[in-house]
């Protein structure tokens, strides 16, 4: 009886060690642990082109991380990429006339959304919209026009 | 020629009776599952022998896993100059292939060939007949369980074997080669995601639990009743469940992260 | 009185080998029946058709007047309780300990409280002279004690019959004796109906109410041990006397041993 009890000690913490590696892995390792600040608000911008923005992308402003993209959709009426961005509940002082643009970290890696600051007195709200958007810049069309220029100065 | 034929025809037969047999039994496996809700302590039993026991090696492959991972990656990495992204790379192929995978194919080695050297033992001494003389039935008093267990430790163990894999690449990666941990861990947290890294890898686990025990149990209770026919049984297991797991993970790969 | 077991026309195959071809047995309630025959007649298939673990290809099985390969998975496994079954290996589960084992079918079957268990399962440990070895683990019983823990565990339910597979075999002469005598014993104390498979002559004639002989898939001789002692048939002399040479020849049939020596096939 007394070996049975301590194998059931020692399953007990065997299930208690792998729901803790899972919890480890969820909110250590993933991004899940964002999700419990999840009550921020959410405003709208319109992108010509979003390049390779996801979803949970980053949204910086002097690269502070203010909140992410919650979601991308394309607008039915104009073409434009519509995407909502989740910005966190204490940055609540953010100027109406502030402006977003896509920019790439370094080289090659992922793409985030980076808002600059207006000189409005109203400040963004939940459902408003972001007016001044810059696209991504995509680098094939960049060294296109690169190209396209040099092959015409000669 | 005819002669070949033939052999390859009888080939053909046994495979396809043996892929038959193996359903029936995982039929009547499954049969025997509610049962198991009045007696858990059969369970509780069986993940002590499949699941604790498997932790040390669990442990232990993790950890050197994760560190090797941790400094092939950076060799590679700082050529970028992206050794920060040393986290990510940890932890995406810990959390999507190697937690899984590895952590199945150690099982199959540590817990499958045990699960099917007793159920063959048990079958070459006359138990499992003698439990069917005692209206005892096998499947849900000795074979149901063992599976329960397996499902339940298999996604337990891959856990471990992930979160224990990242702690070693970040001894490696912070400790000795100096990567920044705050980079290390905010990278790893701003790419790896939850629902379609975590819970996928955890599905696999899930999946590959299922596939080993299964394979296990069957080639146990399926093994000539001899010490030979035990003894192959036990290597076949080994064989089969690794070539199910790399397969599978090709197949789960492709279903969860390719977009085809 | 209408037999407990009643076999009729049974025939069974295991792949082409025909193991029985037309077998009808009689099984009577309180009698010691002895099933008799050389190796490989499938006597130890005969019970293991009778448990209902393999099915015939014709004939039926009769239990108390119930069709074994006709009853459900649940009502084979009610009729199961009433049997017991000693293995030859004895079968014992080799992961717990004497006590256990002959508890095992009381803590599968019942509710009883532990302190009924522990007598009962005491009670029937004391009946095969085995209470002393109760916490022993199975691998540390010799052979018979491990057959005498068995026939206890057997006996746990109360069955209303039990059927020994060889149950003499590689027992030293001391073992042996008392394994006669228990099989008696319980027999006719418990009023059970006993099935005995066996090739050990002398062992089972001292028991056995009743003996059938079998041979190439058929019942060859019934009768009580005495009158087949009086059997006129050659083959049933060889058999009881254990003679060398007769119906059964000493040499597996084939070629003739000279000609053998002069084909000089072989030989290249």
């Amino acid at each position: 009886m007394n070996s049975k009890r301590s194998a059931e000690i020692l399953v007990g913490l065997f299930v208690a060690a792998g729901i803790a590696a899972l919890f480890v892995l969820a909110m250590k390792v993933s991004n899940l642990g964002d999700f419990t600040d999840d009550k921020g608000y959410e405003v709208v911008a319109n992108f010509q082109n979003i390049g390779g923005l996801k979803p949970r992308s980053p949204v910086t402003m002097a690269g502070v991380r203010v909140g992410r993209v919650s979601s991308i959709s394309l607008d039915p009426d104009t073409y434009d990429a519509k995407v909502t961005i989740n910005i966190y509940p204490q940055y609540d002082n953010i100027p109406m006339d502030t402006s977003a643009s896509i920019f790439t970290a370094g080289l090659l890696g992922e793409q985030y959304i980076s808002l600059s600051p207006g000189a409005d007195d109203f400040f963004l709200q939940d459902g408003d919209i972001i007016d001044l958007t810059q696209p991504a810049v995509v680098l094939e069309q960049v060294i296109g026009q690169f190209l396209y220029s040099t092959a015409e100065g000669e | 020629m005819i002669e070949v034929l033939r052999s390859l025809g009888r080939w053909g037969l046994d495979t396809f009776q043996r892929l038959g047999r193996g359903h029936i039994f995982l039929m009547q496996m499954l049969a025997g599952m509610p049962s198991l809700a009045f007696r858990f302590s059969l369970v509780v039993q069986q993940l002590f022998y499949v699941g604790v026991l498997s932790v040390l090696i669990i442990l232990i492959s993790g950890l050197f896993v994760g560190m090797v991972l941790g400094l092939q990656g950076y060799n590679t990495l700082v050529d970028f100059g992206a050794e920060e992204s040393l986290g990510v790379l940890v932890s995406l192929s810990l959390v999507r292939e190697l937690g899984p995978v590895v952590s199945a194919l150690l099982f199959a080695g540590r817990a499958g060939s045990a699960l099917t050297a007793e159920i063959g033992l048990m079958k070459s001494t006359e138990q499992l007949s003698g439990m069917e003389m005692m209206a005892v039935d096998p499947m849900r008093r000795i074979i149901a369980p063992r599976f329960l267990a397996g499902l339940i430790s298999m996604p337990l163990l891959a856990a471990i074997f992930s979160a224990v894999g990242i702690f070693g690449a970040f001894l490696v990666g912070h400790g000795l080669l100096g990567v920044d941990d705050g980079a290390f861990w905010s990278q790893m947290q701003a790419k790896t995601d939850w629902y379609e890294d975590i819970l996928n890898g955890v599905i696999k686990s899930i999946v590959f639990g299922f596939v080993v025990t299964w394979i296990a149990l069957f080639e146990g209770y399926d093994a000539t009743p001899t010490s030979e026919g035990v003894g192959r049984a036990t290597t076949r297991t080994v064989v089969h469940s690794a070539f199910a797991i790399l397969g599978l993970d090709f197949v789960l790969t492709a279903l969860m992260f390719g977009d085809i | 009185m209408a037999p407990l077991i009643k076999i009729r026309d049974l025939h069974f195959n295991r792949g082409d080998k025909v193991i029985f071809n037309g077998v009808d047995i009689d099984i009577y309630r309180g009698k010691v029946t002895a099933i008799m025959g050389p190796s490989g007649t499938g006597k130890t298939t005969l019970l293991k058709l009778i448990g209902g673990q393999l099915k015939p290809d014709r004939g039926s099985v009769e239990i108390d007047g119930q069709n074994v390969h006709k009853l459900s998975h649940s009502k084979l496994y009610e009729l199961r309780k009433r049997m017991g079954m000693l293995f030859q290996s004895g079968a014992l589960l080799t992961d717990i300990n004497v006590f256990e084992n002959v508890a095992f079918p009381l803590r599968e079957h019942t509710k009883l409280p532990e302190s009924m268990i522990h007598d009962l399962v005491l009670m029937k440990l004391q009946a095969v002279g085995l209470r002393n070895a109760r916490n022993m683990m199975p691998a540390e019983l010799s052979g018979g004690m491990a057959r005498r823990v068995a026939l206890a565990r057997a006996v746990t339910l109360d069955p209303m019959m039990i059927m020994y597979d060889e149950p003499f075999t590689g027992q030293d002469p001391i073992s042996m004796g008392t394994l006669v005598n228990l099989i008696r014993r319980l027999n006719d104390a418990m009023g059970l109906t006993s099935i005995i498979v066996s090739h050990d002559v002398a062992e089972t004639t001292q028991i056995a109410d009743e003996i059938y002989l079998l041979s190439g898939g058929k019942v060859v001789e019934k009768g009580t041990p005495e009158t087949l002692k009086t059997s006129g048939s050659d083959w049933v002399k060889q058999f009881l006397q254990g003679l060398p040479d007769g119906p059964v020849p000493f040499h597996y049939p084939g070629n003739d041993f000279g000609k053998d020596l002069l084909n000089s096939e072989e030989k290249r």
